[in-house]
């Protein structure tokens, strides 16, 4: 039994957390680009209930990290894992609050025909899980080599981004009917871009918490 | 910044075993230079060695050098002359069996002749840099081993103030006080930064982060490592570092 055993478990604990808001994050994700394509508003309630879930685990991730800076002055590689975990909530908070954001335009929508198939921002949507998933990963495991590869996808996903607002200015100004519908597709695709780029912090943030120096994964 | 003491390959013996391995640092003056480490990996020494507090152990040897103003202390320095540019601190506070007021007037009046008057100014403008002038002004003819723990180690730092040292070693000033006093004695050396180097051996990380600007990590005799203090505790480069300072060992 080592002298750190408490600070060792607590650490433990405060992975385990994380690991499930991470997975809460990826799941509100997944339903809410289902609810959009597949015309599910009840669906998208249940996405806009349960943010509540991911809002109070953020809490409690957060008390547990300020009562361990708190009780156990924990410096170094611990100060960093502390530090790192509370910068990730906030990322991680911020995707779900984008899932929120589509499955309200997926309300927004409701009962009304699509002015076109969408094919761009499923694939978007696909980049983006993957990227969230990615993130998950790099931190559970502290593989660098994957978070050094996740720009790669973010520049895929900023790529389709400006596709998708370039085929939707064409639509709008060919049609200002679409303009209502556009401009929510325009507003979906920016979130799944968002999510990207809270994606590419999180894998900074391991940077960090791994070697003590900061990493740029954004340029 | 001229260094306040530079040590070139520091080796030092208690008889055949070597406390002190081939350290060569540069303490920084005006600036707080913090020791860590395990017991029993040398920093006491190391502390013990910069004002020739070894000397009388017998069996002790000493290779290197430790150059202050560029002077070698062990070869080309009157001990006296060291001992008055070197102030020390101990764990446990040791005021004089005297007054207050004789406790500071002491080392002045060792080292040269000074009328009352002077005496006076002197007592009290050190008793004002160690923050304990308003707590004894009433009583500078009392005995100081009257004085509550805190005040004495106050008294101490006063004493060598009143020196006016270009060092100020301290060994574990503050593990025998009491929260407020500790905090107190903290303040203190974070003000007299500005006027001399300070060395400070502490087993509290806490304190070491507190008030240093740089830290040394010693280690069987040895410096692990050594830089600015955000750097060791931020992120410490040597994994033995690193072990220590998050409590995995010592």
């Amino acid at each position: 039994m080592g002298p750190r055993r408490y600070l060792d478990n607590e650490l433990i604990g405060l992975n385990r957390m994380l690991k499930r808001m991470g997975f809460l994050v990826e799941e509100a994700i997944d339903r809410s680009i289902r609810s959009l394509v597949e015309h599910e508003s009840a669906l998208a309630r249940e996405v806009i209930a349960d943010d509540d879930l991911i809002d109070d685990l953020e809490l409690e991730i957060e008390e547990k990290c300020i009562n361990l800076i708190a009780t156990q002055q924990p410096l170094a590689g611990d100060l960093r894992k502390i530090f790192t975990a509370l910068r990730i909530i906030t990322d991680l908070e911020r995707m779900a609050d984008h899932a929120v954001d589509i499955a309200k335009v997926t309300i927004r929508l409701e009962g009304q025909q699509y002015i076109k198939p969408l094919i761009d921002i499923p694939r978007m949507a696909m980049l983006a899980r993957g990227m969230v998933e990615d993130c998950l990963n790099v931190y559970m495991d502290r593989d660098l080599e994957l978070a050094s590869s996740i720009n790669k996808k973010d520049d895929e996903i900023d790529a389709l981004y400006k596709q998708v607002f370039r085929e939707l200015l064409v639509y709008m100004m060919e049609s200002p009917r679409t303009i209502d519908q556009a401009t929510q597709f325009l507003m979906v695709s920016r979130f799944l871009e968002r999510i990207g780029d809270h994606a590419t912090n999180v894998c900074e943030w391991v940077v960090y918490s791994v070697t003590g120096k900061r990493a740029n994964f954004n340029e | 910044m001229k260094p306040a003491i530079t040590i070139k390959n520091l080796n030092f013996y208690y008889r055949q075993v070597m406390a002190l391995k081939n350290i060569s640092i540069d303490i920084p003056a005006n600036r707080v230079t913090a020791l860590i480490g395990p017991s029993g990996c040398g920093k006491s020494t190391f502390l013990r060695v910069l004002n020739r507090m070894n000397d009388l152990i017998e069996g002790t040897r000493i290779e290197g050098k430790i150059l202050f103003n560029d002077t070698n202390i062990y070869k080309d320095m009157d001990l006296m002359k060291l001992r008055k540019k070197v102030g020390m601190v101990f764990q446990k506070p040791n005021p004089f069996p005297m007054s207050v007021y004789n406790n500071i007037a002491y080392g002045p009046r060792l080292h040269r002749k000074i009328s009352d008057k002077e005496l006076d100014g002197i007592v009290e403008k050190s008793l004002k840099s160690a923050s304990l002038w308003d707590e004894v002004r009433d009583r500078m003819e009392s005995s100081a081993l009257g004085l509550s723990g805190g005040q004495q180690q106050r008294l101490c730092i006063a004493r060598c103030l009143a020196v006016q040292p270009e060092v100020l070693l301290m060994d574990e000033p503050t593990s025998a006080l009491d929260p407020v006093s500790t905090a107190k004695i903290e303040e203190l050396v974070k003000d007299l930064r500005d006027k001399f180097a300070i060395i400070i051996v502490t087993h509290n990380m806490q304190q070491a982060g507190r008030i240093s600007d740089y830290t040394a990590f010693f280690l069987n005799g040895e410096i692990v490592e050594y830089g600015a203090t955000r750097e060791i505790f931020h992120r410490p480069v040597d994994k033995r570092t690193e072990d220590y300072i998050t409590g995995r060992f010592g």
